[in-house]
């Protein structure tokens, strides 16, 4: 896979999350699929939960509609800085993509901390319009401490 | 605080000095969770064989809790007896038949005995320890240790009585009911929370808030209080379950819309497959939330199954350790069942998110109210079990406890 589409697929991505338009997210994905956030060391230990977890654009959207109508937390946003993508292998038109990132939280006082950092450890596939989408999206956090509440997907 | 005095007699006022003071803090680690009751240190599953050991602490008491060669858990202070630095510095791991501190070598045999000393006699004679050092009589604080359905507990105090005794009949059962089979760990998160931990421990045991704080609850109708179940108050106060019994009847009730209750909406899931419940403990009961004091949940929510321990960290600070377990013996679907469920918990939960925020909300709100006072008043004024979650009785408990083992 070109790694330039894969270049365009995580600014789109980031893009997407950073400027809140958060119902767009589900459709870097294909149906079905698999979106989880989790931790290396979970990751290492075998261990297969995650904080998030879906496995079909409709639960990705379930997340949307819960962070947009149901849940109250206190006003914040991302921003994202992602690495360069690296194609660790292809088969089947099915790539196998890890990219580094580091998210900053932006809170409504005016905080910004690093939130989280770690690796996209991907499956990604052309869709029927040649547009590179997700089959899979693990977010593997390289710690396994979270501040407070996670409302907004990584 | 210069007087340590409760307001009222009553459990339903609650100062607010308990939440920022320094001393009532180390007064707390003292007296709670050094004291007379059984703390949490990891599950039977994370130690199955000699050796096998976990760091935890209890308070604020660094501890290692490790598998011997008999099969007996062992629980002592995570602190050389030598210059006090940790013993084992790892979340967990295996020893086989020694810790050995990594300043100086001195070593631990699995029961927590000083078993070695390096350069003990000297070299060629010379340094060394005197002649009449005890190794026996040093040695890191040991801990009694009790396991009850596979969580495993420890207590420094000798006062404290047997783990069936402390939590007494209907708590014990309520724990037997979840945990009647060997479990599997599927995951581990921290979160950490801007409040004191009591915030917390009052929240899970808040039946009131649940469906009015969390939409999620109230429309998906996984509890609302028009459902039916109750809650549990164990009698000295300090343990608690609440629980929700699924009623059809429920479904036509407009108790939330006719008082303009905001989590009243017509909200659905696109993919409902996250609700896909089965009924796995023989009865109807959809959610059960039980906590142990000081400081141990066990939660059911549907077939979403976790152990959370809150740990102190000063006292506008917690850390809550989130624990997602599953059944060995689970079939495959059992266990995607429980991957899906496990989104309603944790840092990003659906149903607990909010949990996340709202004692930080308190903590701010009351950040120059130390001798203010909060209102416990739902459901009178004791701390008696109630069939009703429109209450606030098991927090009451939590005070009556609280107010016991601090001597207030």
């Amino acid at each position: 896979m070109d790694v330039s589409r894969l270049v365009e697929l995580n600014a789109a991505y980031a893009r997407t999350i950073d400027n809140e338009k958060f119902e767009e997210w589900p459709d870097f994905f294909l149906d079905p699929c698999l979106y989880k956030v989790t931790t290396a060391d979970n990751v290492a230990q075998g261990l297969e939960a995650g904080v998030i977890y879906a496995d079909s654009r409709g639960m990705l959207r379930d997340r949307v509609s819960s962070l947009r109508i149901a849940n109250i937390y206190e006003r914040q946003r991302y921003r994202h800085i992602v690495g360069l993508p690296v194609v660790l292998g292809e088969e089947d038109g099915l790539a196998d993509v890890e990219t580094p990132f580091l998210i900053v939280r932006i809170m409504r006082d005016g905080r910004m901390e690093v939130f989280a950092t770690g690796c996209y450890r991907d499956k990604v596939r052309m869709d029927a319009a040649n547009t590179p989408r997700f089959a899979e999206r693990i977010v593997v956090c390289d710690g396994g401490r979270f501040d407070t509440l996670v409302a907004i997907p990584f | 605080m210069d007087t340590y005095v409760w307001p009222a007699e009553s459990l339903a006022r609650v100062p607010y000095w308990v939440y920022q003071d320094q001393e009532n803090y180390a007064r707390e680690l003292r007296r709670l969770f050094e004291g007379a009751t059984w703390n949490y240190v990891c599950l039977e599953a994370d130690i199955p064989d000699k050796g096998d050991y976990r760091t935890n602490v209890v308070g604020a008491m660094p501890v290692i809790v490790v598998r011997d060669a008999d099969g007996a858990i062992n629980c002592f202070e995570n602190r050389c007896a030598h210059r006090g630095a940790l013993i084992a510095f790892d979340d967990g791991g295996n020893v086989q038949n020694q810790f050995k501190c990594i300043y100086h070598a001195w070593s631990y045999d699995l029961k927590g005995n000083l078993r070695g000393i390096a350069f003990e006699r000297g070299i060629n004679g010379v340094g060394g320890m005197p002649k009449e050092f005890r190794r026996e009589q040093h040695g890191p604080r040991r801990l009694r240790t009790t396991t009850l359905c596979g969580l495993v507990f420890a207590t420094l105090s000798d006062a404290t009585p047997p783990i069936e005794e402390f939590l007494g009949p209907e708590i014990l059962g309520r724990i037997r009911r979840v945990l009647n089979r060997p479990i599997k760990v599927m995951g581990r998160f921290t979160q950490a929370l801007p409040n004191n931990w009591k915030l917390y421990v009052e929240n899970v045991k808040d039946t009131y808030h649940a469906s009015l704080l969390h939409l999620f609850f109230g429309t998906f109708r996984i509890t609302r209080l028009t459902q039916g179940g109750g809650v549990l108050v164990s009698a000295d106060g300090g343990h608690h379950a609440s629980y929700t019994i699924d009623r059809s009847d429920d479904r036509q009730s407009t108790a939330y819309r006719d008082q303009g209750i905001r989590t009243e909406t017509d909200y659905r899931l696109a993919d409902p497959s996250l609700l896909d419940t089965v009924k796995e403990f023989g009865d109807d009961i959809q959610l059960q939330i039980l906590s142990v004091f000081p400081g141990l949940i066990l939660q059911q929510i549907h077939n979403c199954l976790a152990v959370r321990q809150v740990i102190p960290k000063g006292v506008g600070e917690m850390d809550l350790e989130w624990t997602y377990f599953g059944f060995v013996d689970d079939p495959p679907e059992m266990t995607r069942r429980r991957l899906k469920q496990q989104n309603l918990v944790g840092p990003a939960g659906f149903v607990s998110m909010e949990d996340g925020c709202v004692g930080g909300f308190v903590q701010r709100g009351i950040a120059a109210a130390g001798e203010q006072e909060s209102v416990v008043e739902m459901g009178g004024t004791g701390a008696e079990s109630q069939e009703t979650r429109a209450t606030e009785s098991s927090v009451r408990g939590f005070w009556k406890a609280y107010r016991h083992h601090m001597g207030y």
